[in-house]
């Protein structure tokens, strides 16, 4: 998801405060940032919030690179506003984390320096405007998915924060789609466009839920904890099953031969990605990753210069005040 | 952010880190309608009060959500401590007579 594989910590303290807070947990309360918290649970939600929220930020780099070149004013303003929404989840889970005892600059530095990582999805190309179609529909889609019971989440910064966020998603897919109707209504050459977007964007998306995680030991303690509500495995069926008739609606064909209704259970049977790709892209070789980072690593750069000004002038002001007192 | 007093926590992390050059942090507190109260909505950093409510706007706004912010620099709130949670608000449990319903008033009596 936005969030993969969040290594959860192990915790070693008296287990009959560990009883007491899981006791809490078990009871529906919500954890607040002063409460006492194992060392696990707050490392664990650190690096958890921390890489969403680098996800929301370094996902508005694949549809910045369209804003400019959106097919009409309208698309243009639509588009914006909703990189601009990105923008604004990344501060809101920023804020989140800083509940914790972080600070943003510093879950920034460790995003530029690759001690923190983001989600395996914005390391893909948009190479045509179809793909904003097809990032809106599928890898908002996505997130929603993985979203929206997080907001039922234990620590009560991050489920407020999911809250706004989902508020404001539903938006965003739907513009996505709307411009793959809109594609798919057209000239052959613009169908087969949205076809193509389809055909790169599926796989990733997939993938976005991370890998199977039935045998996995930090997904039991981040369940427990409350902070994955569901496996990978359940999302990614359950996106599944969303997605297909959005695709039959739009009269494109989902890049998988092997995809049939399972009437058993109740939902399609589905080729997994190819794995051995997610594990690259996430150690570092996807198409973009160096790309991405770099385009981070030099707004942080240019900006410098920008963030130390105000601040002197801020100090400055400030002790002016003082003075004149 | 480490007095024990403020609103975030004090961590062994929080404790020993060197104190760091940042922009603050500033809670924002937006009134979402006339005639409500100005309600918590969450936390950013600008270099002083005048962006703190242009980013607050920018931020927490984007929908109409607000008619006016508050920003208050984060250092600057005093808060309670979960472990006070007992002697905090026990005191007020046993005083049931502060309620209308401890009082049983006759039906003639009408409207009360
Ligand atoms: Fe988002
Ligand atoms: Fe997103
Ligand atoms: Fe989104």
């Amino acid at each position: 998801m936005y969030a993969q594989m969040v290594k959860s910590e192990a915790t070693q303290e008296d287990p009959e405060r560990l009883a007491a807070f899981q006791a809490r947990i078990d009871a529906g309360e919500k954890i607040e940032p002063k409460d006492w918290m194992p060392a696990g649970y707050r490392k664990t939600l650190i690096r958890q919030i921390g890489q969403h929220a680098h996800s929301e930020i370094v996902g508005q780099l694949p549809e910045g690179n369209w804003i400019t070149r959106a097919p009409t004013l309208e698309r243009k303003a639509i588009l914006l506003a909703k990189v601009q929404d990105e923008a604004g989840h990344g501060l809101y889970l920023y804020c989140a984390a800083e509940t914790l005892g972080v600070t943003r600059d510093e879950m920034t530095e460790m995003l530029l320096d690759g001690r923190m990582k983001y989600s395996s999805i914005f390391n893909y190309p948009t190479l045509t405007w179809a793909d904003m179609g097809a990032v809106g529909w599928l890898v908002d889609g996505a997130a929603i998915m993985n979203q929206v019971p997080l907001q039922r989440t234990s620590f009560g910064p991050y489920s407020r924060a999911m809250i706004r966020v989902c508020k404001e998603e539903s938006f965003h897919q739907r513009q996505g789609y709307d411009i793959m109707m809109k594609m798919c209504a057209g000239t052959p050459e613009q169908k087969a466009m949205a076809q193509n977007a389809l055909n790169r964007f599926w796989y990733p998306s997939l993938m976005m839920f991370g890998p199977s995680d039935k045998d996995s030991v930090h997904s039991a303690q981040s369940m427990a904890w409350k902070i994955k509500m569901n496996t990978n495995d359940e999302l990614r069926q359950k996106f599944v099953d969303q997605t297909v008739p959005q695709a039959e609606y739009l009269g494109l064909t989902v890049p998988d031969e092997t995809l049939k209704w399972n009437d058993e259970k109740g939902g399609y049977d589905f080729a997994e990605p190819d794995w051995d790709e997610f594990f690259e892209v996430i150690q570092g070789n996807g198409p973009c990753n160096t790309e991405r980072l770099a385009a981070r690593n030099k707004a942080w750069d240019d900006g410098k210069w920008v963030r130390d000004g105000l601040l002197a002038h801020a100090e400055k002001k400030a002790a002016r005040r003082v003075a004149a007192e | 952010m480490s007095s024990p007093n403020a609103a975030y926590p004090d961590t062994p992390e929080t404790r020993t880190r060197p104190k760091r050059h940042e922009w603050p942090l500033w809670e924002v507190f937006i009134r979402g309608q006339h005639g409500m109260s100005h309600r918590h909505v969450g936390s950013l950093h600008a270099p002083d009060e005048e962006m703190a409510i242009k980013n607050a706007r920018d931020v927490y706004t984007r929908r109409n959500e607000g008619v006016s912010i508050w920003v208050v620099e984060a250092r600057h709130i005093a808060a309670s401590s979960p472990s006070e949670k007992g002697p905090l608000y026990e005191p007020s449990e046993s005083k049931v007579y502060r309620h209308p319903t401890f009082f049983d008033i006759p039906d003639e009596v009408g409207a009360m």
